[in-house]
């Protein structure tokens, strides 16, 4: 390593974020200025912070009910996905399964689809076949919460696998010595020592499931909007309500730059699939 | 080792969602892309009529136009990723006060939703509002309207896109950059390369992989990329950014032309797996994806 002219590297990397806050700073300016403070040129300086654009989206009771949706959807999502991914790539770590190997690539495949070419069929899926008397699968947060396991399982399997493939099988073989049967290995021995990579697979589907939005809005009409959608309705309905727009979208925002902090260290290897490391 | 039917049963849950919510609807628009089905029509049952949405589709240039734009769309978005992610990288190798720092702001744009991107940027582009449009005037006297101006709004897609997902590439080639041995080049200095040399004989043969496996990720990424477009530019001025996703989702959706729709879904389909077959061909041939840790 070298340290050569540090104030040059300084200035770019300045510069370099900048860039990058800046049109998220922008949004919050937006969010925190009424519509005649917008009006004219744009001031990046906040002088006296407008709320009423974020109260108003606050006690907005479809936001409201978005907000819930969304977390609920996100957190059913995420715990389901991990809880399957562990069961999952327990038995591809574990057992000698014929064509294993396909089974892992395939399940693949399943997040690479482009999700354009799968709306109809889900939508038409979710209003007329997965029916149970008056119960669709349409417009519910169980139908979102099964269907973001198409593209988190596959994530969350790829992740784990290298984790489970990491703890060494002689400690399952010693417990079965002990007389430990296949659950408790799976809850007693590995889950402990997966615990970390389970959190990181955890964060990261959460924060997928939180930021879909095409098919949220397809098969979903009134009770299981999510955020993603609401944020969404501003350019076909409100128009330029600019401000409030730019408050819920603050609001979008807030969660996963909490848990940026949490899994920064391992996003690069969620987002591809593990196939590359820090 | 313990029965495999243990094992299977463990797999089983996974693989009956991926199957009811993965393969299932697969199926369904397979036989739905041979049939003509539009529920607005004069008669809205499925009828089946072979390959004719496909015959139709060679010669629709609304589709083929689409098509051109989203690979052109993935074309400059992913070229401008590789070579930015590449030399952000390079610098983020080098030692000075603030790294973790300037890495943790230059991850925040991974995390936010796209949904949320193409709102940020609507806000940064929007005239009369944003301040790009107003700068750009006041300062050069040019005109930014990506609502009226068509390589406008492909430009600022694609600048969105390029703000959205440099980070990532810049990510995985810091972790390719770090992983390298550094006998070949301590070897290559010896024998008195220059920095160019170096570069071009021994960094980048070495870089292959992750070069490849990064510009893999971002294109299926790019090509299926909608959420942002439809909130930036709803698709228009025009078709003028109309990608393939959004494409689809006019034909089906609004226009209800689910046969129709269902074909040229099979088509995207198809062609995507095309592209990620020889990309991923290109990747086994130059040795496995894993071992860029």
């Amino acid at each position: 390593m070298r340290r050569d002219r540090p104030l040059a590297f300084l200035a770019f990397w300045t510069v370099s974020s900048l860039i990058t806050l800046v049109p998220i700073y922008w949004m919050f300016v937006v969010s925190a200025k009424s519509r005649v403070q917008l009006f004219g040129s744009p001031n990046f300086l906040i002088t006296s912070f407008f709320t009423e654009n974020y109260i108003n989206t606050l006690k907005d009771p479809a936001f409201q009910r978005y907000m819930i949706n969304s977390i609920v959807v996100a957190s059913a999502n995420a715990l389901l996905v991990t809880t399957l991914a562990l069961f999952a790539t327990y038995a591809l770590s574990r057992y000698r399964l014929g064509g294993k190997e396909n089974v892992f690539f395939w399940t693949i495949t399943n997040r690479m689809a482009p999700p354009a070419v799968f709306l109809l069929p889900l939508f038409l899926l979710y209003t007329q076949v997965f029916v149970l008397g008056d119960f669709k699968l349409f417009d519910t947060r169980i139908g979102l919460i099964l269907l973001y396991c198409v593209f988190n399982l596959p994530f969350a399997i790829w992740t784990l696998r290298s984790v489970i493939d990491g703890i060494p099988k002689e400690l399952d073989e010693a417990a079965y010595v002990d007389g430990a049967t296949t659950w408790q290995v799976l809850t007693k021995v590995i889950l402990p020592l997966a615990k970390p990579g389970l959190a990181v697979t955890g964060i990261l589907t959460w924060v997928f499931a939180w930021n879909e939005y095409l098919f949220a809005a397809t098969l979903t009409s009134v009770h299981a909007r999510t955020v993603t959608t609401g944020l969404a309705e501003f350019v076909t309905v409100t128009g330029t309500n600019w401000g409030q727009m730019a408050a819920t979208a603050m609001l979008t925002l807030v969660p996963a730059l909490l848990v940026l902090g949490l899994v920064q260290r391992h996003i690069v290897a969620g987002l591809t699939f593990g196939a590359v490391k820090e | 080792m313990r029965s495999s039917t243990v094992g299977w049963l463990f797999l089983a849950p996974t693989l009956v969602i991926l199957f009811i919510f993965g393969v299932l609807p697969f199926l369904y628009v397979l036989v739905i892309g041979f049939t003509q089905w539009n529920s607005f029509a004069a008669d809205p049952t499925m009828q089946y009529n072979g390959v004719e949405n496909f015959r139709r589709l060679v010669f629709d240039e609304q589709f083929l136009y689409s098509l051109w734009l989203t690979l052109k769309f993935g074309f400059f978005a992913v070229t401008s990723q590789i070579l930015l992610g590449y030399f952000l990288a390079q610098l983020f190798m080098r030692d000075f006060p603030g790294k973790g720092f300037f890495r943790t702001i230059h991850t925040l744009p991974l995390v936010i939703a796209p949904i949320a991107v193409g709102a940020t940027w609507r806000l940064m582009l929007v005239p009369g509002l944003g301040p790009i449009p107003y700068y750009l005037r006041q300062w050069f006297g040019y005109d930014l309207n990506i609502s009226r101006y068509v390589d406008q709004a492909f430009l600022a897609t694609v600048v969105m896109d390029v703000w959205h997902w440099t980070p990532l590439v810049t990510l995985t080639m810091l972790a390719a950059l770090a992983s390298l041995p550094k006998e070949p080049f301590e070897q290559a200095q010896i024998d008195g390369a220059n920095r160019f040399q170096i570069f071009w004989h021994v960094t980048l043969p070495l870089l292959k992989p992750a070069i490849l496996a990064t510009v893999f990720i971002r294109l299926m990424d790019a090509l299926r990329t909608v959420d942002e477009v439809w909130m930036l530019t709803g698709g228009g001025p025009g078709a003028a950014t109309r990608y393939i996703g959004l494409h689809i989702w006019r034909v089906v959706f609004p226009k209800t032309d689910y046969g129709y729709g269902s074909s040229m879904s099979l088509i995207t389909l198809y062609l995507t797996i095309v592209m990620c077959w020889l990309l991923y061909a290109g990747l086994v041939a130059r040795r496995d994806l894993k071992r860029v840790d």
